[in-house]
This record gives C-alpha cells, sequence and structure tokens, in this order.
C-alpha cells in the first residue's frame, strides 16, 4: 500500500504543509508513531488542523483512527513524533497541565462512555462540577446542552434506561457544556440506524456551523463524511441544508478535509474535491 | 493462552511491578494536594467500614470462640486454664484481628474496587474522565486508599473486641472458666507493644487492600472476561501480599518491642 502520493490532495504534499504551521494550527502531529506489543499501529504520521476546521478521519476497521484521537487528547502517548494542541506539546506536558489543556477539549467517546452511576444531569455537568460552577448555574447550562441535543426530556434518567442513540447525544452534551475549542468525536454514528446516524451528524455540523468549533471526527461512513462536506446547518429550519452547487464553494463546505487512513499510514489528506478526484486506487476502491 | 518466553515473563513482571508503584505512589501524592474528593471518601467508607462491619463482627467473635476452645484443650495439658483469657487476647489483638480482618476486607473490597474500576475501564469510563480532565487516580485511587487504611484500622479494633467477646462467652458459659478472672487475665497480659503491633498491621493491610484492587481494576482488558479476571487476581495477590507483609511487620515489631 502507498504511504504517500503524488496528487494534489497527497498526504506528501499537504500534510507536510500543514505539519510546517503557520502558528494557527490547533493540532498538529509530526512523525508520530506508536506500536502495541510490537505491532505499529501509526507510522510517521503527519498533519495539522487549523482553527475552525474539520477533519473527517476515514478508513477501515483497526487502521489507527480512534488511536489517533487518543493521542491528541492525550490519553496515549506516541513511542515517537510530536503532537502539538493548541501549540503545546501534549505528551511533554505535566500531568496537571494535560488535564488543564483537556479543558479546552471535548471528546465523544465510540460507544459514548456516559458514567452508569450518575444520571444525565451529573453526567453532562461532569466537567462542571469538577470546575466547582454553582449548581443553579450548571443545571441552566446542562440543560442548554441537552436542548442543544434535543434529549432535554431525558435529563433524570440514567444511561441505562436510554437507547444507544440518546446516549451518543448525551456524549455530544457532555463534550460540548464547556464550549470547548476542539471537540474529537470517535466514532459518533457506529452502531446507530441510518436515522439515528444522521441526526448525530447533524448535531456535528450543528456545532460546527454555529459555534464553530474545530473538530476531528472519526468515522467508517461515507455517508456520514460526505453529508458533512456537503451540507450546512439552517438555524431557520433547525436542520441540515444541502449547499448550493452554483455558490462561491461549489456546494462544498470548505472547512471540512479528509484524511485516509490505512494500515497505520495516511493514504490521504486534502479536501473533499480532491478526494473524490483522486488517483489513488486504494482510495478510489476505498469510495467506490 | 499463549505461553510466554522466560525473557517475556520476567519483563512483563517487571513491567507490573513499576506500574503498581507509580500509581502507589501518585496516590499517596494525592493526598497533599488538592483537590481531595471528600465526598467520594465518606462514600467509600461508608462502604467498606459500615459495609464490612457484620462480616468481621462475625468472623472476629466465632474466631474468638473457636480459640477459646482450642486452647483449653491444650492449656489443660500443662495446668494452664487459667491462661486462656491471656492466649485469646494476645492472639486476637496481636495477629488474628488484624490478619483476618485484612483478609475479610480483601476479599470483599479489594474484589469490588477491581470489578467496580475494571468495568468502567473496559467501558471507556475511565478515559472519558481523564478526556473531562479528571485525573482518575486522584478521584477513584486516593479515595479508596484513604477510606481502607482510615477504616480497617477501625475494622480491626471491632474485630478484636468481637474475639475478645467471643473467647469470653465460651470460656464462662461452655468451659465453666470464671469470668473476672478470665478477664483479668486477658487484661493484665496485653501490653503497649501488642496494641502497636496490632493497630500498625492494618494499616499495611489497608494500603495493600486499596493499591492492589485499584491497580488491577485500572489495567484490566478484555471486557468482561478481563473484569472477572481483575477480581480474582486482585483478591489473591492482596490476601498474599497481606500475610507476607503480616510476618514482615511481626518482625519488626519483635525487633522494636521485644517478644
Amino acid at each position: 500500500m502507498p504511504e504517500d502520493h503524488a496528487n494534489p490532495g497527497s498526504s506528501s504534499s499537504t500534510a507536510t504543509a500543514g505539519a510546517a504551521g503557520d502558528g494557527s494550527a490547533v493540532v498538529q502531529f509530526e512523525d508520530v508513531s506508536i506500536a502495541f506489543d510490537g505491532k505499529p499501529v501509526l507510522q510517521e504520521v503527519s498533519f495539522s488542523v487549523e482553527r475552525g476546521q474539520t477533519l473527517v478521519l476515514l478508513g477501515p476497521a483497526g487502521c489507527g483512527k480512534s488511536v489517533l484521537l487518543k493521542l491528541a487528547n492525550g490519553l496515549l502517548k506516541p513511542d515517537s513524533g510530536t503532537i502539538r494542541v493548541f501549540g503545546e506539546e501534549i505528551d511533554k506536558l505535566r500531568r496537571r497541565e494535560v488535564y488543564a489543556l483537556r479543558a479546552r477539549i471535548g471528546m465523544v467517546f465510540q460507544e459514548s462512555a456516559l458514567f452508569d452511576s450518575l444520571n444525565v444531569e451529573d453526567n453532562v455537568a461532569y466537567r462542571l462540577h469538577e470546575e466547582r460552577v454553582p449548581e443553579a448555574e450548571a443545571h441552566t447550562r446542562v440543560v442548554e446542552a441537552l436542548k442543544f441535543v434535543e434529549l432535554e426530556a431525558a435529563i433524570d434518567k440514567f444511561p441505562s434506561e436510554l437507547s444507544g442513540g440518546m446516549r451518543r447525544r448525551v456524549s455530544i452534551a457532555r463534550a460540548i457544556i464547556s464550549h470547548p475549542d476542539l471537540i474529537l468525536y470517535d466514532s459518533p454514528t457506529g452502531g446507530l440506524d441510518p436515522i439515528t446516524s444522521t441526526t448525530i451528524i447533524e448535531l456535528v455540523m450543528k456545532q460546527r456551523d454555529v459555534w464553530h468549533t474545530t473538530s476531528l471526527v472519526v468515522t467508517h461512513r461515507l455517508q456520514d463524511a460526505f453529508i458533512l462536506a456537503t451540507h450546512r446547518f439552517d438555524p431557520a429550519t433547525g436542520g441540515m441544508k444541502l449547499l448550493p452547487k452554483d455558490g462561491a464553494d461549489g456546494g462544498i463546505d470548505e472547512g471540512t478535509k479528509f484524511l485516509l487512513l490505512n494500515e497505520g499510514k495516511i493514504v490521504f489528506h486534502g479536501t473533499t474535491e480532491e478526494l473524490v478526484r483522486s488517483d489513488d486506487p486504494w482510495v478510489k476502491r476505498y469510495l467506490e | 493462552m499463549p505461553i510466554l518466553s522466560p525473557e517475556v515473563f520476567i519483563k512483563k513482571q517487571v513491567a507490573a511491578v513499576q506500574e503498581y508503584s507509580i500509581l502507589s505512589g501518585r496516590a499517596i501524592a494525592d493526598i497533599f494536594s488538592r483537590p481531595l474528593y471528600w465526598g467520594d471518601i465518606f462514600t467509600q467508607m461508608d462502604s467498606i467500614g459500615a459495609g464490612s462491619m457484620p462480616i468481621i463482627i462475625m468472623s472476629g467473635f466465632f474466631t474468638g470462640c473457636v480459640l477459646a476452645l482450642q486452647s483449653v484443650t491444650a492449656l489443660k495439658e500443662f495446668g494452664a486454664v487459667s491462661m486462656t483469657g491471656s492466649l485469646v487476647a494476645l492472639s486476637m489483638v496481636k495477629e488474628l484481628g488484624p490478619v483476618l480482618t485484612g483478609l475479610m476486607v480483601s476479599g470483599r473490597n479489594a474484589a469490588g474496587m477491581a470489578s467496580e474500576l475494571g468495568s468502567m475501564k473496559v467501558t471507556e469510563q475511565i478515559d472519558a474522565m481523564r478526556a473531562l480532565g479528571t485525573d482518575p487516580i486522584r478521584k477513584l485511587v486516593t479515595p479508596r486508599l484513604i477510606a481502607t487504611v482510615f477504616m480497617l484500622f477501625f475494622l480491626t479494633i471491632i474485630a478484636d473486641f468481637s474475639g475478645i467477646v467471643g473467647g469470653t462467652l465460651v470460656a464462662v458459659n461452655m468451659l465453666g472458666l470464671n469470668a473476672s478472672s478470665y478477664l483479668h487475665s486477658s487484661y493484665s497480659s496485653l501490653v503497649h507493644g501488642d496494641i502497636v503491633q496490632g493497630l500498625t498491621k492494618p494499616i499495611f493491610s489497608g494500603f495493600i487492600i486499596a493499591t492492589v484492587g485499584c491497580f488491577f481494576g485500572m489495567r484490566t482488558t478484555g471486557g468482561t472476561q478481563g473484569v472477572g479476571r481483575a477480581t480474582t487476581q486482585a483478591v489473591v495477590v492482596s490476601s498474599v501480599f497481606i500475610i507476607i507483609v503480616d510476618f514482615i511487620v511481626t518482625r519488626l515489631m519483635i525487633g522494636i518491642f521485644g517478644s
């Protein structure tokens, strides 16, 4: 499998340019490698995500997408290479500094990872309780976050009483409650039915278009990725709307980029247009 | 289960000791810095202390009973039945009280900690906690460490007392010994060193129960099967450690206070 490609959207061109950085990169990976039990999971991965950008991470199962996300949040340490988040080398920070940095990052886990002994309100307010936010203010903000994900009726329920889609929405509410500067979505639609998946993608889009939050979205569903690239959130209808093809951006959200991983290596990094026009045989096969 | 080469096996064991040491060190260091999760400390104290009380009272009481029965049989041979109270009290306070309490709480709470934290680990709740800016060692391990050490100290006193009461009841009601002389013998045989020895051991046992239980919980992998494995390992390792450390502490205390 080719590591880099010569096409305009290839990892060699775009990733290197991104890695050089212009100071506005929110997340920056430079030659990052990690292995588990001697088996390489990510190999010399370099890319960057600029402020306000949404980077969709695609690739087959087990290619290292979730590991990459955990590295970006400092939940794992790389074996080699450098990871900068908000300009800080996250793997070089002290324990306390890492936790302080994470206050600016929201994360949605693959299986929601809600605290099963806490109800929805306490789950969503977890970060606020840790920050000793007064109870009344915390409640107001929880209601606000639950309204955002259209789940305010479930405020007193426990995770075991919720469906998979509802849990995922609570997880999103928990991630956005502190209005983070970066959100990491680990397969937010994984294991959900198509209708619920669309609802979740709509929420990701709403967060992107309303709050302009920088985000990394891991998914293995191409349709989710392309919905993000070709739609925008419409505040008037409260739903998503297809971007007009005759618009200045050609019907594609310019802030949404793609990164394709295969066997721990970057196969493609670039815009939607570059992705669909890619000559790389693996990319073509993957898109088909 | 794959067979590991001796080199890989030793490396894994050394790495586990290193991980355990780091976890224990951090849990102790977190006691002396903010924030301390007082709510979690009191919840754990209730679970470990109040929750373990019935089994500690029962096991202490019946250990005292059986000790009195067995002692009388042996002491009768030497015409020293009057020493039964002394033997029961010394055995309970110096050895059986602390060790039995440690083992009972280990079976109950080290298992509970490993399964609770293990379940959180395999469902990514611990990662979620870290992602939300909370240090899981500070939030989960340190409160359990403080609560276990603190409560085990008092549970040991309760076990000692229950054992002496049990021994007294058997000696007086079943063996026909004089209650007053039995209790006097028990009381007069106990010296300062015995009490210190008996109450030093639960501090170490509490530390072992909390750190070993949390250690196996925090490194759980492999889904529900892994949680079961972690729970078993936590109980086995903490029980063995308690007995080994009991021997070391006893030797140290004999060195300090004499026999």
